[in-house]
């Protein structure tokens, strides 16, 4: 990382959001108890995904359509390739069977919100622009990913998987509803109308994710006694498999023309695993896959990662290709 | 009142606690098995095993329905072929008095 990048790496760990999630696993390491009440953190992952959605559509309505296509070809290839590898990779790095290689490559091959989210802040007050269809990106990596890891553990077991109810349940879970129906309500509203709810969905954001993450804190640090569980191989994964793959995101976005800072959020894509959208499709398909191993990794690991070393890295990796 | 005129009598009370993911195809389950209704709250709890991913997904559910022996049987045959061996689920049955016995039945 150039000396730039490196100051805006030590600027993220201060920044409240990053901050906040120290705080959580801080209180869970000396035994406090600081989450959030059930349906306040329902109702703020409702709010994150509508209010990205939102703003994510509202931009979309100023694109030229032909400038998203190649972007958004890139993002549905890297869904697909991205769990493939991962569950090559692991079948190298880790003694697990099919059933929970296919499960963790289901996650890997999905995307994280909140941490598109965090990048989404860090690249703004760095002062990089993201171009307004990275949400749609966001809304076409959640699902392919989830389709191939559970097709590949499918496999394996001989086809008695009833993966087909599992993804209609996902399918018209919050997650895919709040984040299609955001992009479409804010292509329809477009600037005019959002500039009237601007002050709940834009202004407050900041604030809202760092309590967010709090939460997260709290989840990762229950999560974290389970990390020696999965072996040495879980963890050597779950840190250099985002450094592949967000690296190959940024390479492909370059590849398609992306600016720095979009280039950047494909990588961030690529790189983040899932803990909302495939862990629910995961434990209804394939019950018999170990969440001690495929949360712990996404959420355990993976997560803080990305959020304190992983996002810097992917932009200064996003300089060094395009400049 | 006298128990006639609460037209009351004994039924099985089914107790089902579930991580929270598998709520929508549980209820499906307890009204294939023949359940009229249910009560559903939100439970915290902690079980042996801990393989679930209930706290991203809101935590656990109690899940309470009042049926005929028969029914209470049909449920927890089903809960223990389809259910404990992959989810984390526990039930338990009561013999319980209830009014107005024939909605139950």
């Amino acid at each position: 990382m150039g000396s730039d990048t490196l100051q805006l790496a030590l600027d993220n760990i201060v920044s409240p959001p990053v901050l906040a999630f120290a705080l959580g696993l801080i209180a869970v390491a000396i035994g406090g108890d600081l989450r959030l009440p059930d349906a306040v953190y329902q109702g703020l992952s409702m709010y994150l995904l509508l209010a990205i959605g939102i703003k994510g559509g509202v931009a979309l309505r100023g694109a030229d359509l032909g400038d998203i296509l190649l972007p958004a070809l890139a993002a549905l290839a890297l869904g697909i390739v991205i769990p493939l590898v991962a569950f090559a990779v692991l079948r190298w790095l880790t003694p697990f069977d099919a059933v929970d290689r296919g499960a963790i490559a289901a996650h890997y091959g999905s995307t994280s919100l909140v941490t598109f989210t965090a990048a989404l802040v860090f690249l703004e007050a760095a002062a990089y622009a993201v171009d307004g269809y990275a949400a749609t990106l966001l809304a076409l990596m959640e699902i392919p990913g989830i389709i191939v890891g559970l097709m590949l553990a499918q496999r394996a077991l001989g086809g008695g998987v009833a993966w087909g109810a599992s993804l209609r349940e996902v399918l018209v879970g919050k997650s895919i509803l709040l984040l299609a129906g955001g992009l479409v309500l804010g292509a329809l509203t477009g600037v005019t109308g959002y500039a009237r709810i601007e002050p709940f969905f834009g202004g407050l954001f900041v604030g809202i994710l760092t309590l967010f993450l709090l939460e997260l804190g709290v989840l990762t640090g229950r999560r974290l006694p389970d990390v020696r569980r999965g072996g040495v191989g879980l963890p050597i994964f779950a840190l250099a498999f985002p450094v592949l793959t967000g690296a190959a995101g940024v390479l492909a976005g370059a590849a398609v023309g992306l600016d720095v800072g979009t280039a950047t959020i494909l990588g961030v894509l690529s790189a983040s695993a899932s803990y909302i959208a495939a862990p629910a499709a995961v434990r209804l398909a394939l019950p018999d896959a170990n969440p001690g191993y495929y949360l712990t990794a996404a959420l355990g690991i993976t997560f803080p990662f990305n959020l304190v070393i992983g996002i810097p890295l992917y932009l200064a990796i996003a300089k060094a290709v395009i400049g | 009142m006298s128990d006639e005129e609460f037209h009351a009598g004994e039924v099985t009370l089914v107790t089902i606690v579930a991580e929270a993911i598998v709520e929508a195809r549980l209820l499906r389950a307890l009204k294939d098995a023949g359940a009229h209704g249910w009560t559903v709250t939100a439970a915290r709890g902690e079980g042996p095993r801990n393989r679930r991913v209930g706290d991203l997904e809101g935590g656990n559910v109690r899940i309470e329905t009042l049926v005929s022996e028969a029914v209470a049987a049909t449920i927890m045959a089903r809960l223990a072929a389809d259910w404990f061996p992959r989810y984390a689920v526990v039930a338990w049955t009561q013999r319980v008095q209830v009014g107005r016995i024939e909605r139950y039945l």
